[in-house]
């Protein structure tokens, strides 16, 4: 299959780490990964901060770089940037755009998935061969959990990990108190709900905490970088991709 | 274009907060025990919520059922109002239409007045909380004495309630007997902390208010257009004494409390207990049509409050939010709400649905720093709220339209700059990528463990509890163009073809 690979600006910029795994995943699963090299940004964080004017262009970007009829799949590692695309380039482009923006937003639309449910979903597979022997709890982030549904899939990925100690995430599904710009606007009201969902974290023992996002990620991972814990975050894609032959550098610092 | 209906009116009753949300709530989270008191509160109740809204096969139905009867019910609200009308004076009520919290308020207090009485009883009503009914009758020498146990509590203690169902949520049962100890006149001395002797303590004084008032004043939870009945939903059965005790009854009801059919209290009747409470059913649910000779009130009047809510109406959108049945489930698992508790959102309607309903009503002013244009922002997006909501209300989508509705209407701020210089930014590649070589750049400022612990303003609160990573050297997509990048795509691939070699089925 053909996919295109949407790396996100964040996961781009950032953690590109979590979307080279991504990309080496989805070749090693034996697909044509492709990197529209036009693409930028959903333009989420506008949107969600009340702007809907401003990422016009972006919308229009996103659908013209996506919108090739030789493109099976855009997929790409992050719950919110799905959810983002799914559901409110169609909000700005009914309001904001002409009809040649909204046909395109609406095509690109069927296409576009998140990582897990394109695993689940599309290509039908929940052992992707993964090797990681390191005690892991997972946590789901809300825009994966309640705009995307995708449920179970990231664990039924998880636990198909040979080697993999999967331990359960006590009050999972609360969030980590991230939302973009409320851990700015909010910062106290943030950092309280971030405290709660670390003690989950420490409770369990797990040396890595993953995630479909790596916005949620880097907020749970900069709190606990920030409390010297010795659990760290890695991003569902990461562990998805260390094998046996190419393990992740955690597994090879262990060894 | 018809111009926009008014709003509820700037500094009149509890629409409006003294400060911001992030002001109000910074020092709500320093409450240590504000905090265990609602923790412990919110995970008892969401936990017995999923257990009776679990048993029923049939909830997912009865929520769309109750989102549909309240969609209609919003596409011909004058109609029904005027059905309601009709119905309530055929069986002889008196109808008033009060178009904000200051009318309403004039109007209850010349009907008080009619009767003689300088004391009224209240049955819970968040109508008459949001418009301030109880400090306009004490400015006008009428006493209104609240007669739900929590909003007693609250009231006795000169406090404000916290939570849509449980006002006095923010306290525990030590709290309560002080209080009680303080200001129940004649309380038992060695009264002690059981729930049940809290009780009786309120119940030996309210029923004594009860044998002698006069008037009572009450809010609705449902309105029935087809028959005229209002209705009651409560837990301790002082409600139903209010409702037939006093000669004259006097019911404050929002416009947007009104069903179509009697039928329809079938659905609103179990996702109201269920949702709220984690009941299956509430103890007490009271129904009354108009006056009944010699028994009951012999005189009663319907005040239908507007108070913003056209304005709500008018906005295609936002509309959404006045189909509230006011349960507070969306309170109940709102992770912002549970840290910072009700008084935070400044407003008789707290948590998620008050940070859109809030606004709605009494509007963001243009004013700078009103806090309710704070509200909107209240909330990380989670969706809890949205899973929770008995008639399927969006919240979060509702928010991230009352945030673009603010930004619109605000002037040109150093946010609306970064946005559209960042929108500048990220909508021509080359500059995308060539402003992600100077953000590698900056990993010379972090610290020697690759993050930065110190952020200029206006990230210095997030910066305060977490540690951000210093932009990697390489960003994907150079390392996708690079020949390392290519030739790890192209192990990738040969590993994967060895792979679909071995096990066709695996990956196609
Ligand atoms: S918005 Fe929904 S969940 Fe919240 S109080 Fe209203 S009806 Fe209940």
């Amino acid at each position: 299959m053909r996919i295109a690979l949407f790396a996100t600006c964040l996961g781009d910029t950032l953690f590109p780490e979590a979307v080279k795994s991504t990309a080496v995943l989805l070749a090693r699963l034996g697909h044509d990964v492709v990197f529209p090299p036009q693409q930028t940004c959903c333009g989420q964080m506008h949107v969600n901060t009340g702007y809907q004017r401003e990422p016009v262009p972006l919308v229009r970007n996103f659908a013209e770089q996506f919108g090739d009829p030789s493109i099976e799949a855009v997929v790409m590692p992050s719950g919110s940037c799905a959810g983002s695309v799914r559901h409110q380039h169609e909000i700005v482009a009914d309001r904001y755009g002409d009809a040649a923006l909204r046909a395109g937003v609406a095509t690109v639309k069927t296409k576009t998935y998140e990582l897990s449910e394109f695993l689940v979903d599309v290509l039908d597979a929940t052992d992707v061969g993964a090797y990681f022997p390191h005690r892991v709890t997972y946590h789901p982030t809300c825009h994966s959990l309640r705009m995307l549904r995708v449920g179970e899939k990231p664990l039924r990925l998880l636990r198909a990990v040979e080697g993999i100690d999967l331990v359960e995430l006590p009050e999972a599904d609360a969030c980590c108190g991230f939302g973009g710009t409320f851990a700015v606007k909010n910062a106290a009201t943030s950092s309280a709900m971030l405290r709660d969902k670390m003690d989950h974290i420490a409770g369990t023992g797990a040396k890595v905490c993953t995630a479909g996002d790596s916005s949620c990620l880097m907020h749970i991972g900069g709190g606990l970088s920030r409390i010297k814990s010795g659990t760290r975050t890695l991003h569902l894609a990461q562990i998805l991709a260390s094998t046996r032959t190419a393990p992740h550098a955690l597994t090879e610092a262990a060894r | 274009m018809p111009a926009v209906p008014p709003r509820s009116p700037y500094g009149t009753g509890h629409l409006r907060g003294e400060r911001t949300f992030p002001e109000a709530a910074h020092d709500e989270l320093g409450n240590e025990q504000l905090r265990r008191n609602l923790g412990r509160a919110t995970h008892s109740i969401r936990a017995k919520r999923l257990d009776v809204t679990g048993e029923l096969p049939d909830w997912e139905q009865l929520r769309d059922a109750g989102s549909a009867i309240k969609t209609d019910t919003m596409n011909r609200l004058p109609g029904l109002l005027e059905q309601l009308e009709r119905k309530v004076t055929e069986h002889g009520g008196t109808v008033h239409w009060a178009r904000d919290g200051v009318e309403a308020n004039e109007i209850v207090t010349r009907l008080v007045r009619r009767t003689g009485s300088d004391e009224v009883l209240k049955v819970k009503s968040m109508a008459t909380q949001e418009i301030g009914l109880n400090e306009h009758l004490a400015s006008q020498g009428i006493a209104a004495l609240e007669t739900d146990l929590a909003e007693l509590i609250v009231q006795l203690a000169d406090d404000r309630p916290s939570h849509i169902l449980v006002p006095a949520i923010h306290r525990n049962r030590d709290e309560i007997r002080e209080i009680f100890l303080r200001r129940i006149p004649g309380v038992d001395p060695a009264l002690g902390a059981a729930p049940a002797e809290l009780a009786a303590a309120a119940r030996a004084y309210l029923r004594e208010k009860f044998m002698t008032a006069e008037v009572a004043v009450s809010g609705a939870n449902f309105g029935i257009a087809e028959t005229g009945t209002l209705s009651v939903v409560e837990s301790e059965g002082n409600g139903r004494m209010c409702l037939t005790l006093p000669e004259t009854l006097i019911t404050v009801m929002g416009i947007e409390k009104v069903l179509p059919r009697f039928q329809d209290l079938e659905v609103f009747l179990q996702l109201l207990p269920r949702s709220s409470t984690g009941e299956r059913m509430n103890p007490y649910t009271s129904l009354w049509t108009g006056v009944t000779p010699g028994d009951g009130p012999q005189e009663f009047h319907l005040v239908l409050l507007d108070n913003g809510r056209t304005a709500a109406l008018a906005d295609t959108i936002g509309r959404e939010a006045l189909n509230c049945i006011r349960c507070s489930a969306c309170l109940n698992v709102c992770p912002v709400y549970e840290r910072t508790g009700g008084h935070a959102y400044g407003s008789t309607y707290p948590g998620p649905i008050g940070a859109v309903l809030t606004p709605q009503l009494a509007g963001m002013h243009a004013a700078k720093d009103d806090p309710n244009s704070s509200l909107p922002y209240a909330s990380s997006l989670c969706g809890a709220c949205f899973d929770a909501c008995p008639v399927k209300i969006d919240i979060p989508s509702l928010l991230v339209e009352l945030r673009h509705q603010h930004t619109e209407q605000s002037k040109t701020t150093a946010e609306k700059l970064a946005m559209t210089a960042a929108a500048a930014v990220m909508k021509r590649p080359k500059l995308f990528t060539a402003a992600q070589r100077t953000a590698g750049l900056g990993r010379v400022l972090a610290g020697r463990d690759g993050t930065f612990s110190r952020l200029p303003p206006p990230f210095q609160g997030w910066s305060d509890s977490r540690d951000t990573p210093a932009p990697p050297p390489q960003s994907f997509r150079s390392w996708f163009a690079s020949a390392d990048g290519a030739a790890t795509m192209r192990a990738a691939a040969e590993e994967g073809a060895r792979h679909t070699d071995d096990d066709p089925q695996e990956a196609q």
